[in-house]
């Protein structure tokens, strides 16, 4: 069935034709179709069911403001949802399919909501809610199934994605004769361009209206083409308008729902940073609102006019078109060239000779004074209108198989509204034009409101080339050209915003197709309250959805104006937000998705780690060696294993994540001094010594230590969670608060490696290893260091321990690190040295009560901590006002306690709630929280799970019986409140 | 996305920077080892207190992913206009009332 292709006119190429399917069902089109155009052409009109009521409904426009033909193409993988027909560029074996309705398109069975449609009126959700909370779940199981658009691909999409970052000096948004013509003046006087199109084909309307449009079109494409600083971008949609003059696009490249070939991405994101933007975004037509004008065979005019004129398909052959101004009558003309027969009705009473006479020699009938009132049609589409003056009186049913309609021109303002533009109301033409504008963004053509084809063209042309002098480029680009007929007199538009409805009539009047809000629900919102446009917004969802309310949102507006007897201007319109129409999210990822989402930091000795099975564990960006399994043990058992083996012997674990910074200069020392609450002073060089670092509100903020290398020179470690904070905190408080102190700070996490080596026999395994170095108590105290080498490489030496054992930490030189933990692991062979991982570091550090990132979560004091001691009393620091707050001392803070299971067995789970009741929570049921689980472990001391958190009162509780309430798992452990050190509290063994 | 005068390096673009914060905020000086309410009051207003004017805003960025420094720059965060950015040590210069 073709018969509603024309045989000739058109840009498609009848000798290029294309198979395809909808719902099953196969098809051909052409080359040059959109999936619509093509669909029409074999007479399908039904393209989708609405989305609340589940109305029949057909394409209603020809561009990106469809807001009803929306399609799922593609299988598998490929498979895309909520894609606009008047948008899909046909290709051979597509494949698409109708969304929301069930078992078919034709017999919708959730059709019902239609005829239950009084009782889904606007805000239906929120009266909803006033009910209890219970009857909402009914309604919300019913609609959460009934309402919808396509559903999203589940599977994970492979397709490659690009990002591009560009520069021009003008960048041109929108290919038509106006965007053009910017470009070209632009590029003629010597600037650099950038023009975009969101269609497959740039030149816009002038390609298929005239042919002298056309053949100027051709020539001044060719020619900006030939230009070494223009770039031409099609399928290219500009999306949103960004500070500075950075506007987003995305470059559809492989055909939505079609494999890709290889190497070629599906879409490109693009950043442009242009000096000047230059909108000719053209204008988007409104519908009039009437009964039943959402049938399949209802479309605007300018879409009727834009099949026919691009794609050869004459939508009826015996047309209703109804019209407010004078853009009705182009349309119609072209619909009646193409050989329809065409009734055209313009609600004004009296309009210019010229204008009727424009009608002269074609196949139209017009009627002034008259409109449409209602459309009569069902799935097989329009049969007939009832028509009628104004008064709604005196109405006639006249047959047809389409019904158009234009309401006036909305001008594409979105890009300069993202920037914060002002919308500026112009009675004339009854729309909103670009106003006051906060970037360097300028409207030209339709999207200013000027829609006179010279006098947009000329537009174009002028801004062009104020652009490209305003950036000094000043070679002459001529004079406009001079296209087509001169404008005709204009009659000026009728508002015209709501129909009259005829009396038999059932059937809404859509205001919003995509959300079926209709004219009866603003006037609902407007009583019901909602009176500003954001208000009526969320309430009848008037705007929102795929199409954001392109063809409906003036219309909406304007009712609610003339319900409340305002003016429109005064009323107002939303705010259009980015993106300007849907994207597909994959642009935005780009290629960084996988294992190119982030960077990944290894440790110098990664690679040993794997050669000796360890399983990593992401902590930050970092890949730290969890564990280390030997001979097929599972998890908990190398775990313990090696935690063991700290306790017991030695072994040796890689610290290399920790955060290092190198401070030097003559205030190093005050510097330093101000930045721990901990005395730092007496630190002399060779010592090293742990910090606590607060926040200026007097929580903590990080730990770490501190070896002072020189009288000058320090060299600090931070927590690998915390290391760029920490760098950031001392670099704003060198910058701003005491610039008069002489320091420097850098980062040097990654040029140092760590490696912890600790147990009872570390001292003895480094003694054979460093022979030349006296490691005895003496040689090397507890918190001292020394620098030296080992073989032949350089080597720093700290007597610091994290687990509570004799330990070390030997640093050197990234490039070095392998080497370094080789030539440790040799040497202990003899020691049976073993490498332990991060499991086993935080198993041991709990159990001895050294704090670490559960403990310092921004909301503990060193008090809390059990470290009040620590605080400096004589000096000033960094968070010393903030602890002398009141709350911050109080003797009933949630302080840091011991947790052990009561029966001694079970696991602790970090998170729980610790409570005086066994039971939490319940109906009607509060229960009182003392404190929290903040990190729990197995004790291989203990051999059973022991926990650190903080409870109120903490020491005072300790021997008492509390609850350790995790609901989420559903247990509610008994566990007994001991000290925090759970090993060794007197710390013979660190110092040993 | 915002161009940005780092006064070392130029105009670059805005992920390049951190926000750091009103810059017309001054820490008070703590070195007294014996701190007076009107310190407390100070210091307390100084980690809490922030004024949000509809307009030009002082504030510090720090240009994290360039040259580390933190600056000063005048930006109106109605419209993200900035007229003037110095080193954090320097004074913004004047502007007279209005735009």
């Amino acid at each position: 069935m073709t018969s509603f292709r024309l045989d000739q006119g058109g840009l498609i190429d009848r000798n290029a034709p294309l198979n395809f399917h909808f719902d099953g069902k196969a098809y051909s089109g052409f080359q040059g179709d959109t999936l619509a155009s093509a669909l029409l052409a074999n007479g399908v009109q039904l393209m989708g069911r609405s989305f609340k009521y589940h109305r029949p409904r057909g394409v209603y426009g020809s561009g990106s403001e469809e807001p009803n033909a929306l399609m799922t193409v593609g299988k598998g993988q490929e498979q895309e949802s909520n894609l606009r027909a008047t948008m899909i560029d046909l290709y051979e074996g597509l494949e698409a399919k109708s969304q929301n309705a069930w078992p078919s398109l034709k017999t919708d069975v959730m059709a019902v909501n239609s005829l239950m449609s009084a009782f889904l009126p606007a805000g239906f959700y929120y009266k909803i809610f006033l009910g209890s909370a219970n009857f909402w779940l009914l309604p919300e199981y019913f609609i959460r199934r009934a309402a919808g658009l396509g559903r999203p691909n589940e599977l994970a999409n492979e397709d490659d994605f690009q990002h591009h970052f560009t520069h021009c000096d003008v960048l041109v948004v929108g290919a038509g004769l106006s965007g053009v013509a910017a470009a070209l003046s632009a590029a003629r006087s010597g600037a650099s361009v950038t023009l975009v199109d969101e269609h497959d084909k740039l030149g816009g309307q002038g390609l298929w209206r005239e042919s002298s449009q056309r053949e100027w079109l051709h020539e001044a494409l060719a020619e900006l083409a030939d230009y070494p600083k223009v770039r031409l971008m099609s399928r290219t949609t500009a999306w949103g308008h960004y500070d500075d003059n950075m506007v987003a696009c995305v470059q559809i490249e492989g055909d939505p729902g079609a494999p890709l070939p290889p190497h070629q991405p599906r879409a490109r994101a693009w950043h442009i940073r242009a000096k000047r933007v230059i909108y000719a975004t053209g204008a988007i037509e409104r519908p009039l609102v009437f009964a039943n004008n959402d049938r399949p065979g209802v479309m605007l005019a300018h879409a009727g006019a834009a099949f026919a004129g691009k794609f050869g398909v004459l939508v009826g052959k015996s047309l209703v078109v109804a019209t407010n101004n004078d853009d009705g009558y182009h349309s119609a003309r072209i619909l009646a060239d193409a050989g329809a027969s065409v009734q055209l009705l313009d609600a004004r009473v009296e309009v210019s000779e010229a204008l009727q006479d424009s009608l002269k020699g074609s196949n139209i009938e017009l009627s002034l004074g008259q409109t449409v009132l209602s459309a009569k049609g069902g799935t097989g589409g329009v049969t007939a209108a009832e028509i009628g003056g104004l008064d709604g009186r005196s109405s006639r049913m006249v047959n047809c198989d389409g019904v158009l309609s234009s309401g006036g021109w909305s001008p594409s303002i979105h890009l300069h509204s993202h920037t914060g533009g002002k919308a500026e109301w112009r009675e004339d033409l009854q729309a909103f034009v670009p106003g006051k504008r906060l970037q360097e963004g300028v409207a030209v053509g339709a999207a200013a409101g000027i829609f006179s084809t010279q006098e947009a063209l000329n537009s174009g042309w002028q801004q062009g080339i104020c652009a490209a002098q305003d950036l000094g480029h000043s070679i002459s680009a001529g004079q406009a050209p001079t296209l087509g007929s001169p404008s005709l007199d204009t009659t000026p538009i009728l508002p015209l915003w709501s129909n009259p409805k005829p009396k038999k009539v059932k059937g809404k009047a859509f205001v919003d197709f995509q959300n079926d809000a209709g004219a009866s629900d603003v006037v609902m919102a407007n009583q019901e309250g909602y009176r500003s446009v954001e208000h009526l917004k969320r309430y009848t969802t008037l705007g929102m959805g795929t199409d954001q309310g392109k063809t409906a949102n003036i219309n909406g507006h304007a009712l609610l104006a003339q319900a409340q007897g305002r003016a429109i201007a005064e009323v107002g319109t939303t705010t259009f937000r980015p993106p300007f129409t849907p994207l597909t999210l994959g642009a935005f990822g780009g290629p960084h998705v996988g294992e190119a989402f982030a960077p990944v930091r290894r440790t110098p000795m990664h690679a040993l780690h794997e050669a000796s099975g360890a399983s990593f564990v992401e902590a930050g960006m970092w890949k730290r060696a969890e564990w280390y399994s030997r001979d097929g043990e599972d998890m908990w058992a190398s775990i313990k294993r090696e935690a063991l083996h700290v306790r017991r012997a030695v072994a040796m674990c890689d610290v290399s994540t920790l955060g290092k910074i190198d401070v030097q200069g003559p205030d190093a020392q005050e510097f330093i001094q101000r930045l721990y609450c901990n005395g730092m002073k007496t630190l002399a060089i060779g010592k090293v010594r742990y910090g606590l670092m607060l926040r200026d509100d007097g929580f903590v903020f990080d730990d770490g230590t501190v070896a002072r290398l020189d009288e000058n020179h320090y060299y600090m470690t931070t927590t690998t969670a915390n290391a760029a904070a920490v760098l950031a905190h001392m670099e704003y408080h060198l910058d701003v608060v005491w610039p008069e102190l002489k320091v420097r700070v850098a980062s040097i996490t990654d040029q140092w490696a760590g490696m912890a080596v600790a147990g009872p026999r570390s001292r003895d395994l480094l003694q054979a290893a460093l022979p030349h170095v006296d490691m005895s108590n003496h040689g090397l105290p507890f918190m001292g260091f020394l620098d030296t080498e080992l073989a032949g490489l350089p080597i720093r030496v700290l007597r610091i321990s994290f687990s509570g054992e004799l330990a070390y930490e030997v640093h050197t030189p990234a490039r070095f690190g392998p080497q370094v933990w080789q030539a440790l692991s040799e040497t202990g062979k003899d020691f049976d040295l073993m490498p332990y991982g991060t499991e086993a570091l935080g198993a041991l550090r709990i159990e001895k009560g050294h704090v670490a990132g559960g403990e310092l979560d921004g909301r503990t004091t060193p008090a809390d901590m059990g470290l009040g001691k620590m605080v400096a009393k004589k000096k000033d620091f960094i968070g010393r006002l903030g602890l002398l707050r009141e709350g911050l001392s109080r003797e009933d803070r949630p302080r840091l306690v011991g947790v052990i299971p009561a029966d001694g067995r079970s696991r602790i789970i970090a998170g729980s709630q610790l409570t005086e009741e066994g039971q939490v929570g319940g109906f009607g049921k509060v229960t009182k929280s003392l404190g929290w689980i903040s990190s729990a472990h197995f004790s291989v001391e203990h051999d059973c799970f022991v926990a650190l958190g903080f409870v109120e009162s903490g020491a005072l509780r300790q021997g008492q019986t509390l609850f350790a309430a995790s609901p989420l798992d559903d247990q509610h452990l008994p566990v007994n409140i001991v000290s925090p050190h759970m090993i060794d509290p007197q710390g013979e063994r660190q110092n040993g | 996305m915002m161009l940005i005068p780092c006064p070392w390096c130029g105009e670059r673009s805005e992920n390049e920077f951190t926000y750091i914060g009103d810059a017309r905020r001054q820490r008070p000086d703590t070195s007294a080892l014996d701190v007076s309410d009107e310190t407390l009051k100070a210091h307390s207003d100084y980690v809490y207190l922030r004024d949000n004017p509809k307009g030009w805003h002082q504030e510090y960025w720090q240009h994290t992913s360039g040259c580390r420094a933190h600056f000063k720059v005048e930006r109106n965060v109605v419209d993200h206009r900035i007229r003037a950015s110095v080193k954090a040590d320097e004074e913004l210069p004047s502007f007279p009332e209005g735009r």
